[in-house]
């Protein structure tokens, strides 16, 4: 820290930043190309493409075209590797198309069918990821955003099919359910953190089970359950508290995506401008100087799950009012866990978790085509997504595939994502 | 301060005083007891009878109590119990774990002898306790190797794709081999393989080991239901139809009444299991191995200093982790004798979790949480065929929320390994 810093415009030793300090070695151009390969955006492609890469080995794998001719293989190896690219780059492509745009429709309307798709799928996804992000940048590891979508849906369902109000209010205070929902039954571990320090990883676990029994349970009692019906399946929600169209009724995205984009306006709002976000990322900095400096971290925890349970609850009204209109048990798919991927990726940040989720949202629409064109089954997507975090939770490995160099400062690992360190020289 | 507690004034006058006494526990045992006794005993109505079977060698033993005074009895005897703590707490004596033991038991009978009265179909005890043990295996062995793993210092959130990959590949080999038994021990190496994943992440790349463990069992889940929807569905009699683990009968010991079937009339998996959980309980209090492992897991750089390998040791537990969930993972194919599918381990890799820390990180604690799962998810099955007015889903939710009691202390404080999650980095 103490040697002569020789760019003379900045301020002097002892206060700069520690990651500036290599810039002095190298010339201008090279510390731009260095900045462009050790900067975080490029591990992340890096890391998608090597998920893609893996994922294409096992999606050949499968393929009986690739398999009869590595019968052959030492014969004519030109038809395995031909067998293997048509079956992967067929597959992606049927991906994409069912994804963003496909050329192939008869009309512009069913060409771009597959972008509302996308966006449509992502609305949980987003909105869940934010609440995870705002929980690990507080230092809390909440893997209960499945149960906060259920709780959520629940109270938004009820509210949306058993009451009667009129147009406007109807969804507000449907959402405004949906959202006390999924910020109670998070509320319960961050309060069981807070008052006995029971771990929230288990807490939220064993929430995460509870709600779907109780989703299941709730659909078998009377006030739940649709009268002409024997399966599990709650009346329709009315259409007052259903969020409208957004581009008609041949597509099925709705208000939720907008409500999406402004939750994450909301979150970069609270984390970044406010003072409880200060508070928020104070105390997963270090609950201990948090402690110190006069921030009730307990109080904290609680709020930290409020807010994170709120916007899965949210999730959950997208769900019930605007994607499937009624509450079943499986209301929530797997939004809840694929959200902590989502979150994972999107760096726990608004615009990162905006784009992971519309990333995932594309996968999952694209994924359903991908299954009904070429037969790979739309599992593969889990294998992209798990591995994408994986890659990009673990920079050096990136690196060292990619052959790019290491940046020589800290932070070369997303702090979010590393684990905490016990060094020999800490005290 | 004086005459009151006997023990108390001579360490008072040590100077170091005494934490305030903590009636949580039995408050909340005197009051579950209390709930039990005003639904179980006092409201139902009287003159009905709770018909229980047994399996005996060669005849069923039958036999009828009245309901609503057996119920009162038993939650009369948990208040007993919950007035013993509560004395216990005051004089600030320790009680053992026969306590919560004996009065999960007295209240379950309660609930029992509630939930079948007046029914024409008696209730079967041995082949409820049987069942339980069985469902219990796969939550044994998870717990195990999450206790294997975090004994050391890692965070195993991974069981539950450890035990996926263990039903897949014993399922597979199994069916290839034409071999049960086959199968049983390919299941350990593809539990390992996924330790090795978490391995690697957690302690080369220093990434988070619970956001590792979450991850893992994701990519678990997507390569096993990818290859289970294209190569298995394809070649499902080739490849996925393993045959059932036999029935090994021990000779005499299963012969004895009651207890005897139920834990002498089981397959091989289950007597691994018994061995898997006696060597551990001795191996991990008693043993070189264990004592390095805890130091490892409680204080890195103390075991450093002293000479232990930090990091190797935490490789080694993991993999060995791993393995033991991967053979809990035969459970689901062989020793059921089902076909692997998607997802069929169906969270049951987090209750081992669960079982873990209410068993507080000690073999034999796991295992009696364990059976405790295994057991309310065996009577719900029970019940169900019996028909009783309780709905199956708070059955099947009741252990999660006595996991969520337990993390937040009311069973007692459960204290994690020390440096449970913290990478070492030398």
């Amino acid at each position: 820290m103490s040697q002569a810093t020789p760019a003379p415009e900045q301020p002097p030793a002892g206060s700069t930043a520690p990651a500036r300090r290599d810039d002095g070695l190298e010339s201008r151009a090279q510390g731009a190309l260095r900045e462009m390969l050790t900067s975080s955006w490029l591990v992340t492609v890096a890391a998608l493409v090597l998920a893609l890469v893996i994922s294409g080995v096992l999606i050949a794998a499968a393929d009986s075209a690739v398999q009869d001719a590595a019968g052959y293989f030492f014969a004519r190896p030109a038809d395995f590797f031909s067998a293997a690219w048509n079956a992967v780059w067929g597959a992606y492509v049927a991906l994409f198309q069912g994804a963003v745009f496909d050329p192939g429709a008869a009309t512009f309307a069913r060409a771009i069918r597959p972008l509302t798709e996308t966006m449509t799928w992502s609305v949980p996804l987003i909105l869940a990821g934010l609440g995870l992000g705002i929980g690990f940048r507080a230092g809390m590891f909440n893997i209960g955003a499945q149960g906060q979508i259920i709780l959520g849906a629940i109270f938004a369902g009820y509210i949306g099919f058993a009451w009667d109000l009129p147009p406007v209010l109807h969804l507000l205070l449907a959402v405004i359910g949906g959202v006390i929902g999924g910020g109670l039954w998070a509320g319960i571990a961050g309060y069981l953190k807070a008052r006995t320090g029971a771990n929230e990883v288990i807490v939220t676990i064993m929430l995460n089970n509870i709600a779907i029994y109780l989703v299941g349970y709730l659909l078998t009692t009377s006030a739940f359950k649709r009268g002409d019906s024997n399966n599990p399946v709650s009346p329709p929600v009315a259409g007052n508290a259903l969020y409208p169209q957004l581009l008609g009724s041949q597509f099925r995205l709705h208000l939720g995506f907008v409500v999406a984009i402004l939750a994450a306006v909301f979150v970069w709002w609270l984390m970044n401008r406010s003072t409880l976000g200060f508070a928020f990322r104070a105390v997963g900095s270090n609950p201990n100087a948090a402690r110190t400096a006069g921030i009730n971290v307990n109080r904290m925890y609680l709020l930290v799950m409020l807010v994170a349970g709120g916007l899965a609850g949210m999730a959950g009204t997208a769900q019930v009012l605007g994607t499937e209109k009624v509450l079943t048990a499986g209301i929530a798919a797997s939004f809840g866990f694929d959200a902590i991927t989502v979150a994972l990726l999107g760096r726990s940040k608004p615009l990162g978790t905006f784009f992971a989720g519309l990333l995932f949202g594309a996968l999952r629409a694209g994924g359903f085509a991908m299954q009904s064109r070429t037969g790979t089954p739309i599992d593969i997507v889990l294998v992209v997504q798990s591995l994408v975090v994986l890659f990009i939770a673990a920079p050096p490995l990136v690196r060292a595939v990619f052959r790019l160099p290491s940046p020589r400062g800290p932070g070369a690992q997303p702090a979010e994502l590393a684990a905490p360190v016990v060094k020999e020289a800490a005290a | 301060m004086s005459a009151v507690a006997a023990p108390a004034p001579a360490r008072a006058a040590a100077g170091k005083p005494l934490p305030p006494v903590s009636y949580k526990a039995p408050i909340a045992y005197g009051a579950v007891a209390a709930v039990a006794l005003l639904l179980f005993g006092i409201l139902p109505a009287s003159g009905r009878e709770t018909a229980f079977t047994m399996f005996a060698p060669g005849e069923n033993i039958q036999f009828s109590v009245p309901s609503k005074l057996t119920a009162i009895v038993l939650c009369l005897i948990a208040l007993g119990l919950a007035a013993w703590s509560f004395q216990a707490a005051r004089t600030r004596r320790k009680v053992g774990v026969w306590l919560p033991a004996v009065y999960a038991v007295v209240l379950v009978f309660a609930l029992l002898t509630w939930a079948v009265a007046g029914k024409a179909q008696p209730l079967p005890l041995t082949s409820l306790l049987q069942g339980s043990l069985f469902l219990a295996v796969p939550l044994v062995f998870g717990a195990l190797a999450g206790l294997v793993s975090e004994r050391s210092g890692i965070i195993n959130i991974a069981i539950e794709g450890q035990l996926l990959a263990g039903a897949f590949l014993a399922a597979v080999v199994a069916t290839i081999t034409s071999s049960a038994y086959v199968g049983l021990i390919a299941a350990p190496i593809a539990g390992a393989l996924v330790s090795a994943l978490l391995v690697v992440f957690a302690i080369k790349y220093v990434v988070d080991q619970i956001i590792v463990g979450v991850v893992l069992n994701v990519l678990v889940v997507g390569i096993t239901s990818y290859l289970f929807s294209t190569v298995l569905r394809e070649n499902s009699a080739t490849l996925n139809a393993p045959e059932r683990l036999p029935t090994l009968p021990i000779p005499l010991l299963s012969d004895i009444p009651v207890i005897g079937p139920v834990l002498f009339r089981q397959t091989i998996l289950v007597y691994l299991m018994y061995v898997v959980v006696i060597v551990l309980q001795v191996l991990v209090f008693k043993s070189r191995w264990g004592l390095r492992m805890r130091a490892v897991g409680e204080h890195p750089k103390a075991a450093d200093t002293v000479g232990i390998k930090v990091n190797r040791t935490r490789v080694w537990n993991t993999l060995l982790g791993g393995a033991i969930a991967g053979l809990g993972g035969a459970f689901f194919t062989v020793a059921n004798g089902l076909a692997f599918g998607k997802e069929m381990t169906g969270g049951k890799g987090f209750i081992a979790l669960a079982a873990m820390i209410l068993g507080r990180w000690s073999p034999k604690g796991a295992l009696a949480a364990a059976l405790l799962f295994g057991f309310a998810d065996n009577l719900q099955v029970v019940l169900g065929i019996i028909g009783t007015p309780i709905p199956s889903q708070i059955m099947l939710m009741t252990p999660y929320i006595v996991t969520i009691f337990a993390v937040a202390g009311l069973v007692g404080r459960v204290r994690a390994p020390a440096a449970e999650g913290v990478a070492y980095v030398k």
